[in-house]
């Protein structure tokens, strides 16, 4: 299935992408962050268990046993700082 | 009128809080809050020269909005209206405005607080200070986490440690 990946702040600036599109068989978000991870380098480092790493799943939170669907918008970000 | 607004453009609280009051003569109490850039971290005055905010379009107005339900359900209040900018900001600019009426002021006061905590730890921005070392990415605080869950809310933005 495709999948929008999109990526934010101190993330996106190490992996140097904003987005992409994935083919994927992955069933859930951490399917899917482990495979990001095992393409290595930035994607490691950035994505990595050890980090403080917030998730989303079509524009709202998630928790990473989310179940991925075809079309679905995902994104990986650090910890929100805003206010 | 929209009850969350993303812009880049400075606002006027006098100018939101009398939209917000919209003639309405229930209208006893009105409660607002603004965060503003410092111009430095614990420490030297100056040390922050700009500060960059980025966030997630379209998630970022519909998180705030089931925020602002939230508040709707818990507290007995009117009406409520968030501004928040973000683009390149510079100290002293006005970052976010909460503001929130009632008929009286203990609503007002209790669901101002609860959506800039909530803000705080689930709204998808992020803060990028400039320093005389460079570009540094602002990290998310305990504390915040800390004053979400006196509202009952388990839903931390740093991970537990255990």
């Amino acid at each position: 299935m495709k999948v929008h990946i999109k990526y934010f702040a101190s993330i996106r600036e190490a992996i140097g992408l904003s987005a992409e599109t994935v083919e994927t068989d992955e069933p859930t978000l951490a399917a899917l962050r482990d495979a990001l991870i095992a393409r290595g380098g930035a994607y490691s480092i950035s994505l990595t268990h050890g980090r403080a790493l917030r998730m989303a799943l079509n524009q709202v939170m998630s928790v990473e046993s989310a179940l991925l669907t075809e079309g679905a918008e995902v994104a990986f970000f650090p910890p929100v700082t805003g206010g | 009128m929209p009850r969350v607004c993303i812009q880049t453009v400075d606002f006027d609280l006098a100018n939101e809080v009398a939209h917000l009051r919209d003639g309405d003569g229930r209208v006893g109490a009105v409660c607002s809050f603004v965060g503003t850039v410092r111009d430095r971290t614990a420490g030297t005055a100056g040390s922050i020269s700009s500060m960059e905010l980025e966030h997630y379009p379209g998630m970022t107005e519909a998180s705030i909005e089931a925020m602002i339900d939230e508040a709707q359900r818990r507290f007995d209040i009117f009406g409520a209206r968030v501004v928040h900018r973000v683009g390149l900001l510079q100290p002293m600019d006005q970052i976010v405005l909460v503001a929130v009426t009632s008929a009286h002021r203990g609503e007002s006061f209790q669901a101002c607080e609860f959506l800039m905590d909530y803000l705080k730890t689930q709204a998808p921005f992020w803060k990028k200070e400039q320093t005389p070392d460079g570009a540094r990415w602002v990290d998310a605080r305990v504390s915040d986490d800390l004053a979400m869950a006196k509202w009952g809310l388990d839903a931390p933005n740093l991970p537990v440690s255990g």
